[in-house]
């Protein structure tokens, strides 16, 4: 480092700029929705465009759960499929068992907490690391999903448990609740990290756990709360998928483990931890809907799809490894 | 009277180390005592079982005269102990101010509130006389010596009956090191008890009344400071012997 010890106070409108972990999402967001304007007539509909954030609505809001996740330095591998399985306990409830509508999502809720407290004891408790902790829940929650639900897609849901799908309409523009969920709940994630003290020692327990430990924060409380909520927050989207897709599907979130990592990776939060702003997960996930969307109305194959993200990914943890040697 | 803090054979092992062994160690109100040695002697392992950081196999705690159990840092901190670590324990990546109330923050219904401890860190900092032109930025964008201060500001705020300093001036000027050594005296003279933790005697002499003298793990002895020369004491820290004559408890 080689900043002199005082700053001029014209420097400090530099650094209150955002960084160029959140510009470079919003920059690569603007050229890919200008490139897709342009080459397509369909892009820039409001069908279209509703279209994008419906899709993003799924690994949108597990990104959140994953984004806190991140933020302690950790990872979160099982994610989609613990909201299958909390997708199938919900549906199962309601459609097999008869139970209220309300207590089945309650129930499905539960079962999703449960899974992130229980990564939270192993590695705050029995201290393993979260790759190999979520990636062991991983392959419980698939084969519990497709045991408990014998691998068959569960019909004929109750009306509340469809309740997200329901759309408002602006004009032409059709907006799904859900989506108006998960702006709330970004929303809310927003002002929990970054105007309250329980958001704040997340930040500092991501950033060295033991300085934090030293301060008088319970680190390990705060890991555990992480992975609970986490856990809460996919059932919640175990609900959007619900209201989405009409059925529980039992093959449902498989790639959303991994695209919820792209998405918050995007978003600039770093690997790392301790740094990243919950916004920036947003962005990611509609710069993922908006690749989608776009190759689709150009004809190109998924594939390619496929290909771009995987390089934009590297690209992001690039800038965010050559952001943290430079600080 | 009852010594604000008292540690009574305190042992701890590391594995197949031995980190401290028996040792004891008593601090009076308003009182320096200067916990001198080699690195490796055990002093920063010695305070970091009083602030928490560590807990020892066997041995007690007192807090003026009463026993105490301290598990974490928070036990301390419940008991009036404030430590500067050596590590200085910043979050890195954020500001001056939301370090010195980091664990404590100040908070408006459910809101920090931002505005107070910003107005208190200025205060506390100004006492130490640091110049740091933005308490906005990342505490990894300041120079060592600024960051030393902020650790020393968050010690010193929450008005402890205890303070523990280890190695407090070791990234800063001159200048600044002698405000430390006023502020000091200042804690001192309000009855706050200050374990001074040094390699260096020279840091450490004029500031403190009692000197400890640690060496593998044990305590060699304890002095008054004016009762000792100076080779005398490096005489304690080398050979770990303390001449008969000065021995006191």
């Amino acid at each position: 480092m080689t900043q002199p010890a005082s700053i001029q106070p014209k420097k400090s409108f530099l650094e209150r700029l955002p960084s160029l972990s959140i510009l470079g999402p919003v920059v690569a967001l603007v050229f890919m929705t200008a490139f897709f304007g342009f080459s397509t007539t369909t892009f820039f509909t409001s069908r279209n465009l509703s279209q994008i954030l419906q899709q993003v609505m799924i690994v949108g809001v597990i990104g959140i759960g994953q984004t806190l996740v991140i933020l302690t330095a950790g990872i979160d591998l099982s994610c989609g499929v613990v909201m299958a399985f909390g997708s199938i306990v919900m549906t199962k409830f309601a459609v097999e068992y008869g139970v209220p509508p309300i207590l089945a999502i309650f129930a499905g809720i539960a079962a999703t907490t449960l899974f992130g407290f229980i990564n939270g004891i192993l590695i705050t408790r029995v201290k393993l690391p979260p790759f190999i902790v979520t990636l062991g829940m991983l392959n419980i929650a698939t084969a519990l999903t497709l045991i408990y639900s014998k691998s068959q897609t569960i019909s004929g849901v109750p009306d509340a448990l469809l309740f997200f799908g329901n759309t408002l309409k602006f004009g032409e523009t059709q907006i799904t609740y859900g989506v108006i969920l998960m702006l709330a709940l970004f929303t809310l994630t927003w002002f929990i990290l970054s105007e309250t003290a329980p958001g704040r020692h997340l930040y500092a327990v991501g950033n060295q756990p033991e300085a934090a430990r030293l301060t008088g924060i319970p680190t390990d409380r705060v890991i555990l709360v992480v992975y609970t909520v986490a856990g809460l927050i996919y059932g919640i989207a175990a609900w959007l998928l619900v209201s989405r897709y009409t059925v529980g599907n039992p093959n449902a979130g498989q790639t959303e483990n991994l695209e919820s990592i792209t998405a918050v990776v995007l978003g600039g939060t770093s690997l790392f931890g301790g740094r990243g702003m919950i916004f920036g997960t947003l962005l990611g996930a509609i710069i993922i809907g908006v690749l989608a969307s776009g190759f689709i109305q150009m004809g190109i194959p998924s594939t390619y799809q496929l290909l771009i993200t995987g390089a934009l990914v590297i690209l992001a943890v690039a800038t965010d490894q050559f952001t943290k040697r430079k600080s | 009277m009852n010594p604000l803090i008292e540690m009574k054979n305190i042992s701890l092992r590391f594995g197949g180390n031995q980190a401290l062994s028996d040792v004891s160690i008593n601090l009076y109100p308003g009182e320096v005592v200067g916990l001198l040695g080699h690195n490796g002697a055990g002093k920063s392992t010695l305070i970091k079982v009083l602030s928490g950081a560590y807990k020892s196999d066997s041995g007690q705690i007192f807090v003026e005269g009463s026993e105490v159990k301290i598990n974490n840092p928070q036990d301390s901190q419940r008991h009036g102990i404030e430590t500067i670590y050596q590590s200085l324990a910043l979050a890195d990546n954020l500001d001056a101010v939301a370090n010195v109330f980091l664990g404590r923050e100040k908070i408006n219904g459910v809101v920090l509130d931002e505005d107070t401890m910003e107005i208190e860190a200025r205060k506390v900092l100004d006492r130490l006389r640091v110049k740091i032109p933005s308490l906005r930025v990342p505490v990894s964008n300041m120079s060592g010596g600024q960051r030393q201060t902020v650790a020393i500001a968050r010690a010193v705020y929450f008005k402890a009956k205890v303070l523990i300093m280890d190695e407090p001036t070791a990234a800063l000027g001159p200048e600044e090191t002698q405000k430390v050594g006023e502020l000091i005296k200042a804690l001192k003279a309000e009855g706050v008890g200050i374990f001074l933790i040094s390699h260096d005697l020279h840091d450490v002499a004029d500031l403190s009344d009692r000197l400890t003298v640690m060496k593998n793990g044990r305590v060699v002895g304890t002095v008054n400071t004016k009762d000792v020369s100076e080779d005398e004491v490096l005489g304690m820290i080398i050979a770990g012997t303390t001449p008969k004559h000065l021995a006191n408890k």
